[in-house]
């Protein structure tokens, strides 16, 4: 069983975002930036497919700059046997883009099953695993919260509004990520030792250009200022007041 | 040279939802400003209710893919007839709603139509003949806005940030059987489990009330759901930090934030919840913000509309109490 997973670098979920000077992308000063969360239970599968399988191996890729380096040993010490940087030479990728650079390079390694996670928490396009299935011919199953393996076929469960979708298919695959699937280990330090001795291999992204073009990254307007209508349930009648004559929701 | 904006509706159980019809709205719009007409297209099965609706939605033609192989979704299954439908009409512009079905399917058709897509808009631009979108991202916390460089142009809308304008006219229908066998879907949807019925799903309800660790136990989870049971049927859906949801009390779809659900209704009621940066994130759009909470310093009195500070114990029971006699 050989097991990619696509991990992106992303801002912290708690970072406050400044825009930069150039007015399209975030000023990067100050920012932390972590493993995207939904990517962690893309490597955490991975991880646990291979461990049940008995065999196999589990390699991690990224699109990005050098500074992934970071992420890509993180998940090397969280058991990944391999890690591949797809440098994308300063190139603000898109999810088409992104896609079908990591597709172009999916084809020339063996691959029985791909994680992504749900969405990138910097974006939120959630769309690259869904293409990546299609460009590659895969099955796909997005935001999978449940997942059971048997030999070569799959069942997947995911959420829709209001209620469950239970899917059925066969490997090849393409799953993305939701929280509930699984909690991802720490690397502890025997894994972090491990990872400095393990492969990292940088390859230079094919010449794909994105499919749009970002004109403006603008902060969302301020919210008026909050009224406040009192302490407790003394309190109601104003909310309720406020509720029918103000806000006319009621 | 009339350009074709075409939209993808989305019908589960043959009847449309109420995105979708925004989605048609939108498509109007984007038609009015670029000289072109809107198209529709659904796929499914036992399709006669939708397509009536969908002929009186204001689109100028509508294009129903039915098969027996369609009656549930597949995103492989939908993604196939769609862009077999999608190809000879040649569109300037495809939209479908950020719902489950859009997140899933509109990537796949983007991508096997070699073009882009921008997830979850709230604004469709069209300026000097270039089509452009602008999308909240980091959860909300900036908007970008963007044009693209490929055709068609491709998007998914928010639900509830588009208005669902009154239709008219009545369209011309036409129904198709696209050539799909089960034996050419890569996955299948074995079963629909469906939540607790009569419950309105989370990113489509008008007013949602939200909870946090100041309810104390999953016991005491009947205070939020009576208050939205009081807003009457079909109208409320109740919603959990990620402190509820990862202790347990709740499960994951019920989630509100960064990591969770977006959420963009007409009123939001924040009850014992703090207003974490990430909570926050996925539901600072929302039209209204009502936050009830015993610090008067909590950051989510800094987004809110209306604060009142007290215990949730007293205020949520006098708060159900006060709706029920207001809409009585
Ligand atoms: C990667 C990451 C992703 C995250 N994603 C999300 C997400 O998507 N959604 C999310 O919600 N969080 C998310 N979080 C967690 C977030 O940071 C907060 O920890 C969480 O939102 C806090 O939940 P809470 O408001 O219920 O609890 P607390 O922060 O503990 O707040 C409880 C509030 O209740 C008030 N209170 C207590 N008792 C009463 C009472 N009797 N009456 C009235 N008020 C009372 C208190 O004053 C306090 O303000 C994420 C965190 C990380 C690190
Ligand atoms: N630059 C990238 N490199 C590797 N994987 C990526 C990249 N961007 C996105 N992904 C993967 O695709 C998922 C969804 O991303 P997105 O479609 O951007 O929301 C992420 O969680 C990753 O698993």
């Amino acid at each position: 069983m050989d097991i990619i997973a696509c991990i992106k670098r992303v801002a912290a979920t708690d970072s406050k975002i400044k825009i930069g000077a150039d007015g399209k992308s975030i000023d990067p000063a100050g920012v932390e930036f972590v493993l995207n969360p939904y990517d962690e239970y893309a490597v955490e599968q991975a991880l646990r497919t291979k461990e049940a399988a008995g065999k196999g191996s589990v390699t991690v890729v990224a699109l990005g700059g050098a500074d992934v380096q970071k992420e890509l040993r993180t998940c090397l010490a969280m058991g990944a046997d391999k890690a591949v940087l797809i440098k994308d030479g300063g190139v603000a990728h898109d999810a088409y883009s992104t896609a079908e650079i990591l597709a172009a390079w999916i084809k020339t390694v063996p691959h029985d099953l791909v994680f992504c996670g749900r969405q990138a928490v910097d974006g939120d396009n959630s769309q690259t695993g869904a293409r990546l299935a299609t460009l590659l011919g895969m099955s796909c199953v997005t935001d999978v919260e449940k997942l059971a393996l048997d030999g070569n076929t799959f069942t997947a469960e995911r959420a829709i509004e209001g209620g469950r979708e239970v899917v059925k298919g066969t490997l090849p695959a393409v799953l993305t990520t939701d929280k509930g699937l699984n909690e991802p280990r720490y690397p502890n330090l025997k894994g972090i030792m491990a990872a400095k001795k393990k492969p990292l291999e940088e390859l230079a992204a094919a010449a794909v250009a994105p499919a749009s073009k970002v004109a403006s990254l603008a902060l969302p307007p301020e919210r008026p200022p909050v009224k406040m209508l009192g302490e407790g349930a003394a309190a109601v009648g104003a909310l309720i007041a406020a509720l029918r004559n103000e806000a006319k929701v009621l | 040279m009339s350009k074709i904006v075409a939209v993808v509706a989305e019908a589960r159980g043959g009847k449309v939802k109420k995105p979708s019809l925004e989605a048609v709205s939108a498509a109007r719009e984007l038609a009015g400003k670029c000289g072109g007409e809107v198209v529709v297209l659904v796929a499914g099965a036992g399709l006669d209710p939708a397509k009536t609706e969908l002929a009186r939605s204001g689109a100028a033609r509508v294009v129903a893919l039915e098969s027996p192989v369609l009656a549930s979704y597949s995103g492989d299954g939908y993604c196939a007839v769609l862009v077999e439908a999608l190809e000879p009409l040649a569109p300037a512009a495809v939209l479908m709603p950020h719902t489950a079905m859009g997140k899933d399917l509109m990537p796949r058709i983007s991508a096997a139509l070699g073009t882009g897509l921008v997830s979850d808009v709230t604004a469709l631009h069209f300026d000097d003949g270039r089509f452009g979108a602008t999308k909240p991202v980091f959860a909300g916390k900036a908007y970008q806005k963007s044009y693209m460089e490929r055709t068609p142009f491709m998007a998914t809308l928010r639900p509830n940030n588009f208005e669902a304008r009154a239709g008219g006219g009545g369209a011309a229908v036409e129904t198709r059987a696209p050539a799909l066998t089960q034996e050419m879907l890569k996955a299948i949807v074995a079963d629909v489990v469906s939540a607790s019925s009569g419950s309105v799903p989370l990113s489509e309800a008008k007013v949602v009330v939200a909870g946090g660790r100041g309810l104390k136990g999953p016991e005491h989870w009947h205070l939020l759901e009576e208050l939205a049971q009081a807003f009457g049927p079909g109208v409320a859906a109740v919603g959990a930090t990620r402190a509820i949801v990862d202790a347990g009390w709740r499960p994951h779809d019920e989630q509100v934030g960064q990591t969770g659900k977006t959420v963009a209704p007409t009123l939001y009621i924040a009850a014992g919840l703090s207003g974490a940066i990430q909570h926050i994130a996925g539901m600072r759009t929302a039209r209204y913000i009502v936050a009830i909470n015993k610090d008067k310093d909590a950051p989510i009195f800094k987004v809110a509309d209306y604060g009142i500070v007290g215990d949730v114990f007293e205020v949520l029971p006098a708060l159900t109490a006060a709706v029920k006699q207001a809409l009585a």
